[in-house]
């Protein structure tokens, strides 16, 4: 039973798109993703000609997909950015060191230059390290804090104006769900958000907001990249995992579940954020502070970052 | 996904046919759980489908489009498992 593509009607049907569920054969799929992806860029005002974006890069298969897309679409439309990859070595044995080998490979395939920063450089520590000091609990919390700020520090330290990241729109949509769990009212209010840090010297931007993971997956194995997929050996531990089954299974009953609860986390508005409320109602809310150890930012005023946990 | 097929990435299988039907996804994605897989069958399936977020590709193109679990395979097709479930 073959299907023809919806677009062109000559090829063979490949897949069939989540969002919108169009039959596309490759080439319409890849035209289709990647106009959707600059239609994001553009849409959203992502970047600015001349900008030095950091392509926060682990070798899995969204920041090679992203590297990947990238590349083609700053080239396609002259979007005259100046690209690298920017890469954190955590110290995860069996794990990280493999990836980065990847990220080396991406590095001559996408011809940008790479940048490493180790935990170990940065601050001492290696993950392995670290799990070794306090077992297995709360280590994807402590290695998210760390590898953001590594990222952050690796990116003023090569000179970049913008960081880029391959969160999709699955990612966004767990974190919606979590941020939901938690009653973790100010973060529900901005976690929707395509750009983060806009007002800091390094906002954060994510292309690929609207991009199923599907459709990333896919794209990645029809376009042969080389991308490293094994899961983090300390990653079964983590809560994530149940939301992101819980997207899994939305998405299996009805695939634009996962846009539409993107879509109406950007409606959230959250009383004494965004303008909307009183003093009372903004006063009420956790104020995003410097930690009182390291004067790295830290989610609330006058509250420590992570280092106070780890024994010195 | 190799992990849990004792590390490799494309085994060639001889299924056996019952009742001299033809023979679908669904069933041999069971036989492949039931003589193939080495660990921790939960992140393989869930139920009598694969686990949500596993992409399903027959001979390269979307099971969405073939039938899924009714897809129908024959001799020399290949079946794709690709987990998604990993970090990025």
């Amino acid at each position: 039973m073959v299907r023809l593509c919806g677009h062109c009607c000559a090829q063979r049907a490949v897949l069939r798109r989540p969002k919108t569920a169009e039959q596309l054969c490759r080439e319409c799929f890849y035209a289709a993703l990647e106009e959707e992806v600059h239609q994001t860029i553009v849409g959203a005002r992502l970047f600015r000609p001349g900008e030095r974006v950091a392509v926060a890069a682990s070798g899995g298969k969204d920041s090679t997909v992203l590297a990947h897309m990238l590349t083609t679409l700053n080239a396609r439309y002259n979007y005259g950015l100046d690209l690298f990859l920017l890469s954190i070595d955590e110290g995860i044995s069996g794990y990280r060191d493999d990836s980065l080998e990847t990220v080396k490979r991406n590095e001559e395939t996408y011809k940008i230059p790479l940048h490493v920063f180790s935990y170990k450089d940065l601050y001492g520590w290696t993950m392995d390290e670290i799990v070794r000091e306090i077992g297995t609990r709360s280590n994807c919390t402590f290695c998210g804090v760390f590898r953001r700020q590594a990222l952050d520090r690796g990116a003023a330290l090569v000179k970049a104006d913008k960081i880029a990241t391959g969160h999709n729109a699955d990612d966004v949509a767990e974190t919606v769900l979590l941020n939901i769990i938690r009653g973790d009212v100010p973060r529900l209010g901005r976690c929707a958000n395509i750009v983060t840090g806009e007002d800091s010297p390094l906002p954060r931007v994510k292309p690929f907001k609207y991009t199923y993971e599907k459709e990333i997956v896919m794209y990645a194995y029809f376009k042969k990249l080389d991308y490293f997929s094994t899961e983090c050996i300390y990653a079964p531990y983590a809560a994530r995992g149940f939301a992101r089954e819980f997207v899994k299974d939305l998405e299996a009953a009805r695939p634009r579940a996962i846009v539409d609860l993107i879509r109406s986390a950007e409606q959230f508005r959250v009383p004494g954020l965004d303008g909307v409320g009183n003093a009372a109602a903004a006063a009420a809310l956790p104020q995003p502070g410097n930690c009182e150890r390291c004067g790295y930012i830290s989610s609330q005023a006058g509250s420590a970052c992570l280092w106070e946990i780890i024994p010195s | 996904m190799e992990l849990l097929f004792g590390n490799q990435k494309t085994v060639e299988a001889d299924i056996p046919v019952s009742n001299g039907g033809q023979l679908t996804v669904a069933e041999a994605m069971a036989w492949a759980r039931d003589n193939l897989l080495t660990e921790r069958p939960e992140l393989f399936m869930k139920g009598s489908s694969v686990r949500p977020g596993v992409l399903v590709l027959v001979n390269d193109t979307d099971w969405e489009l073939c039938g899924e679990l009714e897809a129908e395979v024959a001799e020399g097709d290949r079946v794709t498992f690709i987990s998604t479930l990993h970090g990025g």
